[in-house]
């Protein structure tokens, strides 16, 4: 465990000097854009104080460095808001969203994985890849644009766009993040379909299968209490590269469906030229990711009993 | 012949017989003929678009403004006239063009990283998969997207993002692969009757990594693909009047209600030539790859 955090360690560094690097490769001089119509020469100096931009680059690199390990991920240099207040209020809408769309996600994903294992060859199985490969291939921006035009414009559900929080109106909730998390979960229950499918087909292959068969348990004890539990491990690992596709997807999902979460918050970001929430968001993912990472190793260690014990 | 240089002959005697059979079980994998299909009439469109085309892609015409699909015109006409079916054929070019340049960057420098980590190993490897890691920590598309705003937005600036973003699937994958091939006999037996290190990785090794190495392009380009029109669709990719299925849809959305035909054909496209790559590279894994077999 200690050596996953010490490889964790320089990784995260370089992220953060990656970042660094690309926010020096932004073009245009982000200061008269905050300093207004007016670039008041005044304020343009004690802006350029502020971002310590006459520094040489290393100093620069590590007042930021020393910033961040403090916990201030930078301001918007539109409104002068820490990055880490914008994160926060936007992270909730976010993972409305994402606890939405991996619950779409496990409900379709893994039982289509275990079925086209369990009935390998059959017109079932050729069916659920086929499913899944569309699914892989449909940009979600456009499977959201389908959606709305059937369910939004033609049959008049469901709302087109929106967010209410679950806490707030519970039945709105549903209403409105029910779609966006679809869009969101079918892309994620394709790649867990894929998987679940190829751990199922390795352990039905398995001896201990076959004595619970020879032992006259039933099939369906067997494949869910038996095959699936020890599929499922490995997929757990999987976590991380799914936590990934997420955050990608939902940059493009709630910009259909105009959610205001965190990937419209980059987004923004990047059309206002507010380079400080862009290097700040990104910096937030890369951190999240390395974590999620960690607890997918954890996790992994504490479901796997053969690796319990070492 | 000693030992060494025997195993070395026979290895190079044996490649040739292995690419037949991988291309007969190729043809033999309808899904995977159908997605080479689908690529190949995507890329017969887009290269004829100029001669087949029934309009010109930006020509506007203001007597036509929001036709739905006629004999006329087939997939509508757009918000200022333009004929649908002639910008999703010319569409076309920037889609596929963005899917395999971008493809061709993250190759040309990932597996010669890949290459020199797996072959040197040590503090070079370790140097080189922190990196890797590093860059593998940013989500895919937050990536390409921060490059992207950094780069300004263009075609050209998409396809180095998407390129650049995707660098480090093909370090890992060139390592790992370069780690296997190292310790195979022919390898060794090349170095023990004295080949160089280059010349060794040149002739020895890469031919040798390719298979997966030319899967993992197949399917990247469908991702890169999707990234180009997400990129274009958040206005970060080709600019307008250029026609791109991205941008294209971008404008669509807000005409869902007056013109819904605006966004069927565009995104359609964009499934199809991204079903055609993922069909194809999985077609070529399971023909390239013996242990899929079955």
């Amino acid at each position: 465990m200690a050596r996953r955090i010490a490889v964790a360690l320089p990784t995260l560094l370089l992220v953060m000097l990656f970042v660094f690097v690309l926010q020096r490769l932004l073009p245009g001089d982000p200061l008269l854009v905050m300093a207004g119509e007016e670039r008041d020469p005044a304020v343009l100096e004690e802006l350029r104080k502020f971002y310590r931009m006459d520094d040489p680059i290393p100093v620069q690199f590590l007042a930021w460095l020393r910033a961040v390990l403090g916990g201030n991920f930078g301001v918007s240099m539109r409104t002068g808001e820490p990055v880490i207040k914008l994160v926060a209020q936007t992270l909730p809408v976010t993972i409305q969203l994402a606890v939405a769309s991996i619950l779409i996600a496990l409900a379709i994903g893994i039982p289509m994985g275990v079925l086209s294992a369990v009935r390998k060859g059959t017109a079932l199985d050729y069916l659920a890849n086929v499913i899944s490969l569309s699914g892989l291939s449909i940009p979600n921006f456009w499977l959201g644009i389908m959606l709305i035009l059937l369910v939004s414009v033609e049959l008049r559900w469901l709302p087109a766009s929106g967010y209410v929080s679950v806490f707030e109106d519970p039945w709105q909730a549903l209403r409105t993040t029910i779609m966006p998390a679809f869009v969101l979960g079918s892309g994620l229950a394709a790649t867990l379909m894929r998987h679940t499918r190829s751990a199922m087909l390795e352990v039905l292959r398995l001896d201990y299968i076959r004595t619970a068969y020879a032992k006259g348990l039933l099939r369906g004890t067997v494949i869910y209490k038996h095959a699936l539990r020890n599929a499922l491990v490995p997929i757990v690992t999987l976590s991380a590269l799914l936590f990934g596709q997420l955050l990608a997807g939902a940059v493009l999902t709630e910009q259909v469906f105009t959610i205001p979460g965190f990937g419209k918050l980059i987004v923004d970001a990047v059309f206002n030229r507010d380079y400080g929430v862009v290097q700040g968001v990104v910096l937030c993912t890369a951190i999240a990711f390395i974590l999620m990472n960690l607890v997918a190793d954890v996790l992994y260690i504490l479901i796997n009993p053969r690796l319990r014990t070492a | 012949m000693n030992g060494a240089a025997a195993v070395y002959a026979e290895s190079k005697a044996a490649a040739g017989s292995g690419r037949n059979r991988a291309f007969e079980k190729f043809l033999r994998n309808r899904s995977a003929v159908a997605g080479a299909i689908l690529v190949l009439l995507f890329v017969g469109l887009a290269v004829l678009a100029p001669l087949i085309a029934p309009f010109d892609p930006s020509k506007t015409n203001f007597v036509a403004l929001r036709q739905p699909p006629s004999l006329t015109y087939w997939f509508g006409t757009d918000e200022i006239g333009r004929d649908i079916l002639s910008r999703v054929m010319h569409g076309g070019v920037a889609s596929l063009y963005a899917g395999v340049v971008s493809v061709l960057i993250a190759v040309l420098i990932g597996v010669p990283i890949g290459l020199v980590a797996g072959w040197y190993g040590g503090w070079t490897d370790a140097a080189i998969s922190r990196a890797t890691d590093a860059l593998l920590a940013v989500p895919f598309l937050i990536l390409a997207i921060a490059l992207a705003a950094a780069l300004g937005p263009s075609l050209v600036n998409a396809m180095i993002a998407i390129g650049l973003s995707q660098v480090p699937i093909f370090v890992r994958l060139a390592r790992g692969q370069t780690l296997v091939v190292k310790s195979e006999d022919f390898v060794e037996g090349a170095h023990a009757v004295g080949v160089a290190d280059a010349m060794i990785l040149a002739r020895h090794v890469a031919p040798n990594i390719l298979p997966p190495i030319l899967v993992q392009a197949t399917l990247t380009v469908a991702t890169a693909i999707i990234a180009e029109a997400s990129l274009a669709f958040l206005g970060l990719g080709q600019q307008p009047p250029a026609p791109s299925w991205g941008s294209m849809l971008n404008t669509a959305k807000n005409y869902l209600e007056q013109a819904p035909w605006m966004s069927l054909s565009p995104g359609a496209a964009i499934f199809l030539v991204v079903l055609g790559f993922n069909l194809l590279g999985d077609g070529l894994r399971d023909a390239l790859d013996p242990r899929e077999s079955g």
